[in-house]
């Protein structure tokens, strides 16, 4: 059953993954990107990460993925269209190309990691609220910190920037 | 022991006739009662008193021809309305109605499922449920809708905030992410009789979160999506039959998960307001009053018809006092109906407070919207949390 609904999602994110790339309208690549938010969302869940997976959706879909949805309608951006710049056998060539590339990556990253020992559904117990808060606000605080002092200034970046405009 | 899918299955097919009756009903009961605050009797033709009003709705809403517009997105503008209602649907599999009970060989909780994130996960469902409004009006090609889709999505993303930060305060009291959880710490009284609900410490947090629970759900006064005299109607101008349906019931169905979520959370869910003994005889005394009201009512009846229909809803609502006078000396049959009494009686009030406000306040602007909940409610509900976190931190000590 873990496994039927892990390859079902695992799927569905790979699929709204090539739909991302491929879509030629805007809105169509950032449902997509929200599909793969949520499938993601659910292989989180299946590995006991269920605060993760709650987070991915809160703040990921809920509210980032939002906010671009918004920023396509607001400028109303429409349909791009295809380039067809390159030949027939160029793109013949490209997928044998793309495949090898692929391929060399895989094994090398499979190469250069240490050999796992295979996932357990249900294993991992870690992944609660409750576990994340305090791992978060004792061993990992000062990056938790910086990481708020980065947004802060992000923030303050974007207000300077946007006065400017004005 | 019945297996765990066999009972899953008949409590979810239960639950959905029950939410999907209530929102049919839920929209006839706003129109009597916006009817009756502005004196006029609403729906009244169909049936009697208009009771069968939302079946005729239903079958007027199927039967209707579903009108694509032109050069419209075909697939986002069928897609937007499911989307709504489905998110909208969703969020009742985590709201729990009652305790435990034992029914001959099953014991079982009033609840579909209890997820540790529960609440999480209904803030969740809730901030995706956005898409459909948003969805919706883009793929209208139409720049009323436009705007309305706009608008809602704006409005919900700002909303959205205070709401998390109110619900964040009663989680920090209780230490739990699950409403199960959340209802037995509220269970119990101060003083034996002030009960320890989380809305008396956090009354701050509630308002808040029934504020942004009324622009969440896009309801007057914060419709601003569904202007209708500047935007025609919003989002779903575009929309008829089974869509413009949906859309209706996504709105509804969002209004009793709002009114859940607050009872769960500020209200102590389906637990009395009185200790045990007193509280066993509210519903006993409110069917039987209700009972004689009609009664009395029946015997110098205003028409002719009423001479037969008043006594007979006495005579319903006595037998609802009687049903619940035979409970308390059957421990199930107790258990259930009085949780179901207090849980449905909390989330009643609050949606009447819902329409009372529909039919009595007027809208927002729309900067005084926005300015609204940036400099108003969420600096308040910020500070409403800082406070309950800092009480919690040294109380704990």
């Amino acid at each position: 059953m873990t496994a039927l609904i892990f390859f079902l999602f695992a799927g569905l994110a790979v699929f709204c993954g090539i739909s991302l790339v491929v879509q030629t309208h805007p809105i169509a690549s950032a449902l997509s990107l929200i599909g793969v938010m949520g499938s993601l969302a659910i292989l989180y869940l299946q590995l006991g990460g269920e605060f993760i997976a709650a987070a991915q959706v809160i703040v990921y879909a809920g509210a980032i993925m939002v906010l671009f949805v918004f920023v396509i309608m607001l400028l109303n951006a429409g349909a791009e269209g295809v380039s067809r710049g390159s030949s027939p056998l160029v793109r013949f060539l490209g997928i044998f190309l793309v495949a090898a590339f692929l391929g060399l990556i895989s094994f090398t990253i499979q190469a250069m990691l240490p050999p796992s020992e295979s996932v357990v559904f249900g294993a991992f117990q870690g992944g609660t609220a409750l576990e994340i808060g305090r791992k978060l606000f004792t061993a990992y605080l000062l990056p938790f910190e910086v990481t708020s002092v980065l947004i802060l200034i992000a923030i303050v970046g974007a207000m300077v920037l946007a006065r400017k405009e004005i | 022991m019945p297996p765990f899918i066999l009972i899953s299955l008949i409590k979810a097919a239960l639950i959905a006739f029950v939410l999907l009756t209530t929102l049919a009903y839920l929209q006839w009961i706003e129109r009597k009662v916006i009817a009756h605050i502005q004196i006029r009797v609403g729906p009244y033709r169909v049936g009697p008193h208009g009771l069968l009003q939302p079946l005729a709705d239903v079958v007027k809403l199927i039967t209707k021809e579903g009108v694509i517009p032109s050069n419209v997105n075909k697939l986002f503008y069928l897609m937007a309305p499911w989307i709504a209602v489905v998110l909208a649907l969703i969020s009742i599999a985590v709201i729990p109605f009652g305790p435990e009970i034992t029914v001959g060989p099953v014991t079982t909780w009033m609840q579909l499922t209890d997820l540790r994130i529960g609440i999480l996960f209904v803030l969740a469902v809730s901030s995706i449920g956005v898409y459909g409004v948003a969805l919706g009006g883009w793929a209208s090609n139409n720049k009323y809708s436009l705007l309305g889709g706009l608008r809602s999505s704006a409005q919900m993303i700002s909303y959205e905030l205070p709401l998390a930060l109110a619900v964040a305060a009663p989680l920090l009291l209780a230490n739990t992410l699950s409403f199960r959880d959340m209802v037995n710490y509220q269970s119990g009284y101060w003083l034996g009789f002030i009960p320890r609900w989380n809305a008396i410490p956090e009354i701050l947090g509630f308002v808040v979160f029934v504020i942004a629970g009324f622009a969440e759900t896009n309801r007057v006064p914060f419709d601003l999506p569904e202007a209708e005299n500047e935007l025609v109607a919003g989002f779903h101008t575009e929309y008829s039959s089974m869509s413009f349906a949906a859309f209706f019931m996504a709105e509804y169905a969002n209004m009793v998960t709002v009114t859940a979520v607050g009872t769960l959370l500020f209200l102590g869910g389906w637990t009395p307001p009185f200790p045990e003994p007193y509280s066993n005889a509210v519903p006993i005394l409110v069917f039987a009053f209700g009972g004689l009201i009609a009664m009395y009512h029946g015997l110098n009846p205003a028409r002719r018809m009423d001479r037969f229909t008043l006594p007979a809803t006495g005579i319903v609502f006595l037998g609802i006092a009687a049903l619940f006078g035979v409970s308390l000396f059957v421990p199930v049959l107790k258990t259930i109906l009085m949780a179901l009494f207090w849980f449905c009686g909390k989330i009643g009030i609050l949606l009447f407070i819902f329409i009372w406000v529909r039919g009595t306040s007027p809208r927002f602007r729309y900067d005084q919207l926005m300015r609204f909940a940036w400099m108003f409610l969420f600096p308040l509900s910020m500070l409403n949390l800082l406070v309950t976190g800092l009480v919690v931190a040294l109380s704990s000590k």
